[in-house]
């Protein structure tokens, strides 16, 4: 009787553990796990803090925010010269730089306004342009190079820069502004290449970062671009547009970025007018409350 | 307008961690920063693009009228780094969304966490690679 009461548990125990209800209660959805743009988990090449040295004169592969993908957003401005109010990165304005700072309705910063008040020009989709797309959005950055250039393709835009490493100067005159400049290079060490970069647009199309901080023609940008290691990357930018700021100012100092699989399938990204124009009719506009209620 | 919400405090200072900073493209401004609302609803549409996705759902309030909520979330490629995909959501799902609200009161917002049909739970955390 006993030995029959215990098979009868076992038996429905059995039937309770394989019935799709009791499967659905204790079913744990996998955990997501990060892809690239092929689908295919990412796989980090980066495998201990002791990396092989960095290749000479080298600077070449797909290199991402060491600190996350979120570091290279930089909202409020450049990482280490945010629009936060603070007195120490308040910029060097000229007369003319805080005039063409107040035009600017930036929708981030100390002075940021509504979706629906905004001129930014990328809110439009224009290109971000140089330096912009260092200082806001920088996301996965793939570097090719040869012995007479560097190509820089950056993830957000699909947008890419060339930098001369030829040995040419940089053009006496500009033949005609540039979204991303005129760019040469020259190695410092045989793990630091520095950039020059001049010939930019100058106009009002043009911000020098997401808070509306402004740019002229007169601008001159210095990247410097230190491989720490085989797998370690760090960027400084340098601003000195004489028209718009009194002195020279660091943007970004040491940005790290760690290099990504040779593998890695850098994910599309862009700004696609007719999709933004739906997201701010359906959205934006709803959300700046300046359509009907 | 009498929303049918939940206010999870607890849940709430888990998503407070992934919010404003996030959000790169389109401000902070209209935002009811640090408020917070949770609403049961049936998604009705999930828009994957760029320069941002949203998604919008329908929720029934203490009356039993149907409010249309739009939020939004970043762009496709962000939410990638963060588990979501274009074939999160479906027409009809049902779901529970955490949302930071507008100030001026209309039932728009952004996401901050989602609960799956099945059970499964996005955030706006990056996933550790």
């Amino acid at each position: 009787m006993r030995k029959g009461f215990v098979a009868s548990m076992i038996v429905l125990g059995a039937a309770l553990m394989s019935s799709p209800l009791t499967r659905a209660q204790t079913a744990q959805p996998a955990a997501p796990v990060a892809l690239d743009g092929w689908g295919r988990p990412v796989i980090s090449p980066v495998t201990g803090p002791k990396a092989a040295p960095a290749p000479r004169r080298d600077i070449s592969g797909i290199w991402e925010p060491a600190n996350g993908p979120g570091d290279g957003i930089q909202p409020n401005g450049p990482k280490d010269m945010p629009s936060d109010g603070k007195p120490e990165h308040d910029l060097p304005y000229t007369p003319l730089g805080l005039q063409t700072l107040k035009s600017h309705k930036a929708l981030f910063g100390t002075a940021a306004v509504l979706q629906a008040l905004t001129n930014d020009p990328a809110d439009k989709c224009d290109p971000l342009g140089f330096p912009r797309a260092d200082l806001f959005q920088l996301r996965h950055t793939q570097f090719f190079q040869n012995e007479r250039q560097v190509a820089i393709l950056y993830q957000f835009e699909k947008r890419w820069r060339t930098i001369w490493t030829d040995g040419r100067e940089l053009p006496k005159e500009i033949p005609e502004s540039r979204w991303y400049g005129y760019s040469v290079g020259k190695w410092e060490d045989d793990s630091t290449l520095v950039v020059q970069t001049i010939g930019t647009m100058g106009d009002e199309r043009a911000w020098l970062d997401n808070t509306g901080r402004p740019v002229s023609d007169a601008m001159r940008v210095e990247e410097r671009f230190h491989r720490v290691d085989r797998d370690h990357l760090e960027l400084t930018v340098k601003i000195d547009d004489p028209k718009m700021y009194t002195r020279p100012w660091v943007a970004i100092n040491k940005f790290p970025m760690k290099l990504q699989s040779p593998d890695y399938d850098v994910i599309e990204m862009m700004c696609i007018p007719s999709e933004s124009e739906k997201y701010h009719k359906e959205y934006g506009d709803v959300a700046s409350e300046t359509v009907g209620k | 307008m009498k929303v049918k919400f939940l206010t999870v405090f607890a849940l709430a200072i888990g998503v407070w961690m992934v919010s404003v900073p996030l959000f790169a493209h389109h401000g902070n401004s209209a935002f009811d920063t640090g408020k917070r609302m949770t609403m049961k609803g049936t998604v009705t549409e999930w828009f994957w693009a760029n320069p941002h996705c949203f998604l919008k759902f329908d929720v029934k309030d203490d009356s039993g009228n149907v409010v249309h909520w739009v939020a939004e979330t970043t762009n496709g490629p962000d939410m990638i780094e963060r588990g979501w995909s274009k074939q999160t959501f479906k027409g009809g799902d049902e779901i529970t969304v955490t949302v930071e609200p507008v100030k001026n009161g209309r039932p728009v917002g952004r996401v901050l966490q989602v609960v799956l049909p099945n059970g499964q739970t996005l955030g706006m955390a990056y996933l550790k690679r």
